[in-house]
């Protein structure tokens, strides 16, 4: 790879945003990356628009500001797409996954323009199905690492695995859930 | 073996205060630095440490606690940002003059008001008069270098100060970034114990603590106190270089990016220097020759050092994340300025004041600046020499 990658989280505070950010820059650091996760602090609500970052490099990352041209975005809550402009900045060549039971051409209108690829995952029937409630969060990660390739995702899913593990050590019942989540995420992200 | 971790700065930070396991911690929670003592207060907890944890109940008694427990005879030490710090004001003073080394970790946050939980650099820059040692950090792995390294600077016998670890509120305090720790063992044997040679638990020795001090003796008890700070740097240099021979890594005084050919150079504290580095590589492709000063040490300030340092470069910006409201520019920019007169005079010299109250320092903005130092070199014009980057006006 050798190049930096950057992506920006977009979600609402209580969705596991800057959690997922935080478990995706696990996940890098785990396959032996250089990476940097972090939110955008501000009025700390639920429900209030959040945004959170990561950076991921084979060398080290000495930049230290908010990332205005990510190679992703992902959306988190839909109901951002008309209130935040979830593309500023994104990379023709990037990609931007959006948390949605729409298709990839139904979420374009709402995305300005945006001429790279979108893609598309149902992260709520998914979590629902797999952990009987709503957390939009493991299965964005599983979207985001399949479609942006930034590390081999047999590798992902055993880190993921064991750092479920580690995580719900006290709850070992909604381990395989999550991954249940990760994996069908990955198999049904749409507009590769 | 060093171990390859991922952590936070304020997370850097507790690990290093349990791996110094000091005597006493005294602290008051306060965004940005609260996950410090609420981190080591697990650690506390879990049996990990045997310190005594101090849940004080404001900042002024969280430094008066450590200011006790040190002069006792014990290691101590606290986290603060902001208005804690200046609720400490006036036993920062105290603590400095009684010569007793307490250490801090600084998260700077913007000091109100207005309001604002943000990074700047006015907390600290403030008490830079208050006779702490201060040291600056990049990143999580500078703030975690600097713990580790303030405990044996502060408690050496021709120092005897208090020292300040300061690291960005946020930016790197709340940041997960890669980071190499070193063993337990390897802390432990490295910072030592503390064998203060004066303290009040001394049954062999009766000492008076915190006396009136008039005419008679005051002004060379000041006197011994700058002493104290004018020997600090040597004993700074001495102990970097025993930390680079365990770690690998290397400090001094300041660090200098791509500075010895450099034509445009910058002088930056904290973790816009890590953006900063990114426009030099640029521009450096590009042919452009930038370089760049990165204060770690801002008191004792290595005013020689910097004048050598900066001799040959032909313009210079001066970055300061604190408006120091002289109407003539910050306070580091007045230190800069004071160490090249008389001593590397000729370098034409501007100052910005950047990112206050957590305004996000862009790489852009730091590309802006040595443009605009190639037009001062270009032109042979300096115009204004008290601007600011990323204000909106």
């Amino acid at each position: 790879m050798g190049k930096l990658v950057e992506i920006r989280w977009h979600g609402r505070g209580g969705q596991g945003a800057k959690t997922a950010a935080l478990l995706l820059a696990d996940a890098a650091f785990n396959t032996g990356k250089f990476i940097q996760g972090f939110p955008e602090y501000g009025p700390e609500r639920m429900g209030a628009p959040i945004t959170a970052y990561n950076r991921i490099s084979d060398d080290r990352i000495t930049i230290h500001s908010n990332i205005y041209e990510p190679d992703y975005v992902v959306v988190v809550d839909e109901t951002l797409l008309t209130s935040v402009d979830v593309t500023a900045g994104l990379k023709e060549n990037g990609a931007i996954i959006v948390n949605t039971e729409k298709s990839p051409d139904q979420v374009k209108k709402y995305l300005k323009g945006y001429n790279g690829k979108v893609c598309t995952v149902d992260a709520r029937k998914i979590s629902e199905d797999a952990l009987g409630r709503y957390f939009p969060n493991t299965p964005m990660l599983g979207a985001v690492v399949k479609v942006s390739g930034i590390m081999d995702e047999k590798e992902f899913l055993t880190d993921m695995k064991s750092s479920f593990a580690h995580k719900f050590a006290t709850k070992p019942e909604v381990i395989e859930g999550n991954m249940k989540a990760i994996e069908r995420s990955m198999q049904e992200v749409q507009g590769l | 073996m060093p171990i390859r971790e991922r952590l936070s700065g304020n997370e850097a930070i507790a690990v290093a205060m349990r791996q110094i396991n000091p005597d006493v911690v005294a602290a008051f929670p306060i965004t940005p630095s609260t996950e410090i003592p609420q981190y080591f207060s697990q650690f506390v907890a879990n049996g990990e440490v045997e310190t005594e944890f101090v849940a004080v109940e404001s900042e002024h008694s969280a430094m008066s606690a450590c200011v006790g427990a040190q002069a006792a005879g014990g290691r101590t030490m606290t986290a603060t940002s902001a208005n804690g710090l200046a609720l400490m004001w006036e036993v920062l003073y105290i603590a400095a003059a009684m010569k007793l080394p307490v250490t801090m970790a600084c998260v700077n946050r913007a000091l109100s008001g207005p309001l604002n939980i943000h990074n700047d650099h006015s907390d600290s820059m403030g008490a830079r008069d208050s006779g702490w040692i201060q040291l600056y950090s990049e990143n999580n792995q500078e703030a975690y270098d600097n713990m580790l390294q303030a405990t044996r600077i502060g408690e050496h016998k021709d120092v005897m100060l208090p020292v300040m670890v300061c690291q960005d509120g946020f930016i790197t305090s709340h940041a997960v970034e890669n980071i190499e720790l070193l063993e337990d063992d390897k802390i432990k044997a490295f910072v030592g114990e503390y064998k203060p040679e004066h303290y009040l638990m001394n049954p062999k020795e009766k000492i008076a603590v915190g006396p009136l001090d008039l005419p008679a003796h005051c002004f060379e008890h000041k006197r011994e106190q700058a002493q104290s700070m004018i020997n600090a740097k040597k004993v700074i240099l001495d102990i970097a270089v025993e930390f680079e021979k365990l770690t690998g890594r290397k400090y001094d005084l300041f660090e200098s990016y791509k500075l010895q050919d450099a034509e445009v150079a910058i002088v930056i504290i904290n973790s816009t220097a890590g953006t900063a580095k990114t426009v030099v590589d640029k521009l450096r492709e590009e042919g452009v020759k930038a370089g760049l000063l990165k204060i770690r040490v801002f008191r004792p300030f290595p005013s020689n050092e910097i004048a050598d340092a900066l001799r040959h470069v032909k313009v210079l910006a001066v970055m300061d994340k604190a408006e120091g409201f002289s109407a003539v520019g910050g306070p580091l920019n007045a230190d800069i300025r004071a160490a090249l007169y008389g001593n590397a005079d000729g370098i034409k010299t501007v100052n910005y004041i950047y990112g206050l109250g957590g305004r996000d320092v862009r790489s852009d903005d730091i590309e802006t600046v040595y443009r605009d130092l190639l037009e001062i070199q270009k032109t042979g014009k300096v115009g204004a020499d008290y601007r600011y980057i990323g204000v909106r006006e």
